[in-house]
């Protein structure tokens, strides 16, 4: 077939619509975005698949855990932090197993681009029993997420298919496979099967337990592991993209002998004859140090010296690239046209001029100077950058949704104001129960709802909760219709805007001020 | 093989020339990776692709420090930016025309000067070549063109792939982006062949001002550069003339 230019994560979404998905599921995350985005712009002509962007992750996967149960493939895609969003529905489906192939996508952010942490989910996947492939290119991203559904109606589990930023967000020729036909399972009939009452779930999870090595053995099938023994005294184990950065460089270490890892748990057969054959290993990982500590044990009794993230021969933390790899390998720097980055001036994200958030925080900061105390709790989105100067006007962003329980709690310590702010998209992830609590407990706090009518961040992607939708929604969930303001955030309105938060701050209940005004980037 | 770091500005269309890059080297039967920035950088923040071409299979998706063969910039404070990581060897080609939306942003003289210490580097202004092809937008594929004499595949390669990326706005657009990356071409021929003969980076750039990258003959902009060292005094044409050895002096 003919070569086809992917991202990383349009590739996965190539191949499961070649591999015969009925759905795709996801909430828009960097760097995963584009897998969904893939999906739903290059649906064939041929077949239905149903595709929606979830109000968050836990949807999401579950949403895909139900195209699976009825017998249909399905894709779920997030970024690292989304899955712990999604955690209980996802530890809770290796013990229920799955009909349909499924395999979910879980992009990793190691050096933090565009996230809060750097969590590796291979641990996650490693504590669900759930079986994980992790490609190192394009096209492996493309085969193993093929694999990958058809490994889960094998083994009758889900799939991880673990990515990082680096491969989601490069782009390379990828020769996709042939189209396969969307396959139909019958639905289920044992009713105990997805039912985990405690002695269902018990019973499962022994019966998991019991065939996980079965489940192994159909990871290590899937082609991508590869032993090559030379020298003897480096063995060098690569798990993922981690393995492109070993080959970059081994062109000067010839004699190391290496073992590409693509999956977790690791081939130990593998490992085994390298440490037969080797006296030392360095182990690299993007990511945490997973297979390292493992190797090394708590009692560091690794039968040979094992090298990496947790002794220093790597950085403990940021992701790899080939100059780290390469002065791990003891290998020196490669000369450069000058020695050291030069002392430039940074140039750091900002709002988009005219963007309807630099108004609301204008309005925000002046009121809340007037007040003299209390503390802005934020969250996640375009309107984090108010961290930054010229507004500093925030003071916490912690995860989806974090912003209205954090001012519920502080507002409860004695802050006062206590003010969250907050997106629409994100409070239609995981603000509305947040509300719901403050409401019950009376609690004294305002939430600048920010009204854009999109997902911004992640590029304009379609938001759950807007526009009349959202007030109908914070009237039903109990906020007085009297502290519901909707105002027009423009430098026009200034002194209008300021009156009104002015009156709300000084509220003693549950208050929203919605600055409703488009994204600027729509229009684009 | 060459390795590329595309800096510039979320905005400025970085993306567009990795585009080109990406599917020239692939009609050109070449291998390629191609990593991209996406997220809370592209809001107005410094953005960079990595493009690696080359004949056979490449490994790792970003280039390793000190390898990189060409920093192709439209910002000028971007292309200082990936300074570190050129090869010995290395070119950068720069865009002249800065991106203000910093209040740090450095003395724009001192910025071309520290761009001109660097080996080997070509800068042309792309705000105004971009205007000349007919729309300031186009400053991106000024400078694809302008770093064309690198690339590993003829540059009709890139002028069929600017006119499959733009032919959904139409033969004009087309027409217009085209345009912009021969002026690109022809200003840093301009710019090489001027420093070859003796001129200074703050020098060649002048002399690109004022002659017009859509007609350049070799040899003309030589011509020109010795006159201006002969006689620095000497004074120039008030509109842009042809880069023409009948029109040099």
């Amino acid at each position: 077939m003919k070569p086809l230019i992917l991202l990383g994560d349009e590739a996965v979404a190539q191949a499961a619509i070649d591999a015969g998905i009925a759905g795709a599921f996801a909430y828009p995350g960097t760097p995963s975005t584009e897998i969904f985005e893939y999906v739903e712009r290059h649906k064939p002509s041929d077949r239905s698949i149903f595709t929606q962007w979830s109000s968050n992750e836990k949807v999401a996967y579950e949403t895909a855990l139900g195209m699976s149960y009825a017998g249909k493939r399905a894709i779920v895609s997030m970024k690292h932090v989304g899955l712990n969003v999604a955690m209980d529905a996802f530890m809770n489906s290796a013990i229920t197993g799955v009909n349909g192939g499924m395999v979910l996508i879980v992009a990793d952010d190691p050096g933090m681009h565009s996230s809060q942490n750097e969590q590796d989910s291979r641990f996650l996947a490693d504590f669900a029993r759930i079986p994980c492939l992790e490609p190192s290119t394009q096209q492996e991203a493309y085969d193993m997420t093929r694999a990958g559904l058809a490994l889960s109606e094998q083994v009758g589990l889900p799939v991880m298919v673990r990515i990082v930023t680096r491969l989601a967000h490069s782009r390379a020729a990828v020769v996709p496979g042939p189209r396969l036909e969307q396959s139909e399972r019958p639905l289920p009939t044992d009713k105990q099967r997805y039912t985990l009452l405690p002695s269902n779930a018990r019973r499962h999870w022994s019966q998991l337990l019991g065939r996980w090595e079965q489940v192994e053995r159909g990871l290590w099938a899937v082609e991508g592991n590869a032993l090559a023994l030379r020298g003897e005294p480096l063995g060098v184990i690569a798990t993922g993209i981690a393995f492109n950065y070993l080959m970059e460089n081994l062109g000067d270490a010839p004699e190391a002998s290496t073992l590409k890892i693509s999956c977790w748990p690791p081939p130990m057969d593998l490992v085994r004859q390298l440490f037969d054959h080797c006296e030392e290993i360095l182990v690299l990982e993007d990511g945490y140090p997973l297979l390292e500590g493992g190797l090394k044990g708590l009692l560091n009794s690794a039968p040979r010296p094992v090298h990496g993230r947790l002794d220093g021969a790597l950085p403990r933390t940021g992701e790899l690239d080939p100059a780290k790899v390469r002065a791990a390998l003891g290998l020196p720097a490669r000369p450069a046209a000058i020695p050291a980055p030069l002392p430039l001036a940074g140039r750091p994200p900002a709002l988009c001029p005219g963007c309807p958030h630099i108004d609301s925080y204008n309005v925000l900061n002046e009121v809340m100077a007037e007040a003299g105390g209390g503390r802005v709790l934020s969250d996640i989105g375009c309107y984090t950058l108010g961290a930054l100067a010229p507004f500093e006007a925030i003071d916490t962003c912690v995860d989806m949704g974090a912003s209205i329980g954090m001012a519920l709690g502080a507002s409860k310590a004695g802050v006062s104001p206590a003010v969250a702010v907050i997106g629409d998209s994100t409070f239609a992830h995981s603000g509305l129960t947040g509300l719901l609590d403050a409401i019950r407990a009376e609690a004294a706090i305002t939430v600048v709802l920010l009204d854009n009518a999109i997902v911004a961040m992640t590029g304009q992607q379609d938001t759950a909760l807007a526009g009349e939708r959202l007030i109908a929604t914070l009237t039903g969930l109990g906020v007085g219709p009297e502290h519901i303001r909707v105002v027009k955030p423009l430098r026009s309105r200034h002194e209008e805007n300021l009156a009104i938060f002015r009156e709300e701050l000084a509220y003693q209940g549950v208050s929203v001020i919605i600055p409703s005004r488009p994204c600027i980037q729509i229009r684009n | 093989m060459l390795d590329i770091i595309l800096a510039g500005v979320g905005g400025q269309g970085i993306l567009s020339i990795a585009y080109v890059l990406d599917y020239a080297a692939l009609s050109a039967g070449l291998h390629f990776k191609q990593a991209e920035v996406h997220g809370m950088a592209q809001r107005g923040g410094a953005v960079q692709s990595h493009v690696r071409l080359a004949p056979g299979q490449i490994w790792s998706d970003l280039i390793p420090a000190g390898q990189v063969g060409l920093v192709l910039a439209v910002e000028p404070l971007e292309a200082l930016r990936y300074a570190h990581e050129l090869s010995p060897e290395g070119w950068v080609v720069s865009s002249t025309a800065p991106f203000v939306n910093i209040s740090s942003y450095p003395d724009l003289s001192g910025v071309i000067g520290q761009i001109a210490a660097l080996p080997r580097q070509v800068m042309v202004d792309a705000a105004s070549l971009a205007q000349l092809a007919g729309n300031k937008r186009a400053e991106n594929m000024v400078m694809l063109g302008a770093a064309a004499f690198l690339y590993p595949f003829p540059p009709e390669a890139a002028l069929a792939h600017i006119e499959a990326l733009f032919q959904a706005k139409g033969e004009k657009v087309v027409a217009l982006n085209q345009r912009a990356f021969g002026l690109g071409q022809g200003a840093s021929s301009i710019y090489r062949e001027a420093v070859e003969a003796g001129l200074s980076a703050e020098q060649a750039i002048a002399l690109c001002a004022h002659l017009h990258p859509g007609e350049v003959e070799p040899g003309a902009a030589a011509r020109w550069a010795g006159a201006m060292l002969a006689d620095p005094s000497m004074p120039w044409p008030t509109e842009r003339v042809p880069a023409t050895l009948a029109a040099a002096p």
